[in-house]
């Protein structure tokens, strides 16, 4: 069983190793000059010369990718064009921002999903199930960046109780101590509740605005195989012996019938991290994705190869948690040492 | 005949009993029509297709959909004559949003059309020959597209050419293809041990025979309803696309980039960006209504 879970850390090794030369393949197939886009038309050649050979432009492309990955090794994903910055000190500072946004949508997303799934099953055809089943579709439907121009609108002008751009509100300091980058943690730990109040509002409407969709679709799957698993068998058995009502659907009924949703719930992070890239922008928050979107739009190619291998390794580690969670759940899978991969 | 032939024998023995299409057809509509949902869905379809397709003659106002300027109807709210009322410039939001939908439905069979038979054959090739090296290498390629976020490599790929439609139909068929291979791949691995499959091969019967004779109708029905629901994404990705900037350019109306210039009038002109919004939603949910229609009626079905 170690053996299986080893070769699968080494396919994923494989992957990420794939990914770097994907994401570097694109990074460098930019039409135009990333030295001269970086610089400004005004600048003489010279200069720009310089720029190229300080980004071994000059050298063959496999000879980049070499050097590019020696680099990533050490952590040294090279200066962004755009902020002058080394790009791994970009990312220190704004993936914090990005990771507490995505883990509170995580939150929200697995606990609202299963948890409407478990009410959709418990009424079953009662208006409780219908209602549940509208608004999963209203969720699935809309596209994350019409709920953020929603929510702006309506906690921006209407009721203005929740705000709608930065992190924190500008009378409100910065953590004293940086320990780990997310405001709510760091001021959990140095013990300012009133900032962390302010920062968590901050949090709430770009990570709602996140993870309605996969809330939506978390619960009609959870719905649809608790339906599907009261009919088997082993459930009418337990029925027929008259185990109480509560236990059947907690401990039988239910841990079977979410695997398959934390399968989905993976992915559904992993949609979150693309859609970071609108939400954050619109709502104004100074996250990694905010910085990757404008890295693109710039064309700023250190920035985007970093931006894009980070979000890789987070969506992998990802998956790695969720096939651990779901060998959990499913002895079938532990037993074998997971799914075929 | 004293030499025997060496050439392969027909796989085809027993002529195939017909099928009657017409009986068929009945019955599949028969279930699909069971669902009232999935009913509305195939018309929310249809209507807005019929709107994207006849623009220029169902628009009230078909040559708003330019670089025109009406100033003296600008910013004019939803009232008789716009039934959903006029942009900064006093360009009609209906007409352009029937307009909007020629992109969408476009970019969603562009996509699709591209990425499905490449991706399904990519599949159906690497899980008939599960052991040969090239399909090893067809399922890790996959994964690595897979292990990123679609939206993210779209958005990459779109960054960096320049922004039309065409190019974002690009960048989201580098993003979509991997889905169909895997989809495929799991089904070939499982469906080579049919005993069907297994006599093909004793008599003989030809590589491309077996792969697009015998695997291949089996994975019809999955493929069917995975991209109808995936019209419905790959319509709501490339409006995501177009809300950054990538896609259709202004004045040319797509859905992402008529809601993102509406939102910077929020929240005294709502109608710039409220109806184009809704109209992502209507088109999605009839693409998702329709798929779990078809989704029902192809269960149980060979």
């Amino acid at each position: 069983m170690v053996l299986r879970w080893l070769q699968r850390i080494g396919v994923y090794f494989l992957v990420l190793l794939g990914l770097s030369i994907l994401v570097f393949v694109i990074a460098r197939v930019i039409p135009g000059d990333p030295a001269r886009q970086a610089l400004g038309p005004r600048v003489s050649e010279e200069t720009v010369q310089a720029l190229r050979e300080k980004l071994n432009l000059d050298k063959p492309l496999f000879t980049q990718y070499v050097l590019w990955f020696k680099g990533a090794i050490r952590l040294d994903l090279g200066d962004s064009l755009l902020t002058r910055r080394p790009v791994i000190e970009d990312v220190r500072r704004y993936l914090p921002a990005t990771l507490e946004i995505v883990l509170l949508s995580a939150v929200f997303m697995a606990a609202g999903g299963i948890l409407f799934g478990i009410v959709a099953t418990k009424y079953t055809g009662k208006w409780q199930d219908a209602l549940i089943r509208v608004l999963s579709y209203l969720g699935i439907v809309s596209p994350p960046f019409v709920w953020a121009v929603l929510f702006m609108l309506l906690f921006g002008y209407i009721i203005p109780v929740l705000p709608t751009t930065g992190r924190i509100a500008q009378s409100v300091a910065a953590p004293t101590r940086m320990i780990t980058g997310m405001y709510t943690v760091d001021y959990l730990l140095t013990g300012n509740l009133a900032g962390w109040w302010d920062a968590f509002k901050h949090l709430l409407l770009p990570s709602i605005a996140l993870m309605l969709g996969g809330m939506a679709q978390a619960a009609r799957l959870t719905r649809s195989n608790m339906v599907e698993n009261s009919m088997k068998d082993y459930i009418q058995a337990q029925q027929a012996y008259g185990v109480p009502e509560k236990k059947l659907l907690y401990k039988y009924l239910l841990k079977p019938s979410l695997i398959p949703t934390i399968s989905i719930l993976a992915l559904d992070i992993a949609a979150v991290f693309g859609n970071a890239f609108l939400v954050e922008n619109l709502f104004n928050y100074p996250g990694l994705s905010r910085y990757g979107l404008s890295a693109m739009l710039n064309k700023d190619i250190n920035a985007i190869s970093g931006v894009v291998m980070v979000f890789g390794l987070i969506f992998i580690l990802v998956n790695i948690l969720s096939d651990m969670v779901v060998a959990w759940l499913d002895p079938r899978v532990r037993l074998m040492g997971g799914a075929d991969v | 005949m004293s030499v025997r032939s060496r050439a392969a024998p027909d796989v085809r023995m027993a002529p195939r009993p017909k099928r009657d299409w017409g009986d068929e057809a009945k019955r599949l509509w028969y279930k699909f029509s069971l669902n009232k949902a999935s009913v509305i869905g195939l018309c929310i379809v249809l209507f807005v297709l019929v709107l994207a397709v006849f623009q220029p003659w169902l628009a009230p106002y078909p040559h708003h959909v330019g670089a025109v300027v009406d100033f003296a109807n600008a910013n004019r709210p939803p009232c008789k004559e716009y039934w959903m009322g006029t942009d900064t410039v006093g360009r009609d939001i209906m007409s352009r949003i029937f307009y909007a939908y020629r992109g969408a439905f476009t970019l969603g069979l562009g996509v699709l059309l591209a990425t499905v038979p490449l991706g399904s054959i990519l599949g159906l090739v690497a899980g008939y020959w599960k052991e040969r090296w090239f399909s090893t290498v067809i399922m890790r390629v996959t994964d690595v597209f897979l292990a990123l976020p679609p939206m993210i490599l779209a958005l990459c790929v779109c960054a960096i050419m320049r922004p039309t439609l065409f190019n974002s139909m690009m960048a989201m068929c580098v993003a979509w293809w991997p889905w169909y291979t895997r989809l495929t791949y799991g089904m070939a691995t499982s469906l080579r041990n049919e005993m069907y499959v297994k006599s093909a091969e004793l008599l003989g019967a030809s590589k491309s025979h077996i792969i697009f004779k015998e695997l291949l109708p089996n994975c019809y029905g999955s493929i069917l309803t995975k991209m109808t629901l995936d019209m419905g994404w790959v319509i709501l990705t490339g409006a995501t696309l177009s809300f950054v900037g990538l896609g259709e350019q202004p004045p040319t109306p797509a859905l992402g980039n008529m809601v993102s210039e509406g939102a910077k009038y929020l929240p005294a002109q709502w109608w710039i960006s409220i109806f184009p919004a809704l109209a992502i939603m209507v088109i999605v949910l009839g693409f998702n209504l329709m798929g779990d229609g078809i989704k029902d009626m192809l269960s149980g079905e060979a």
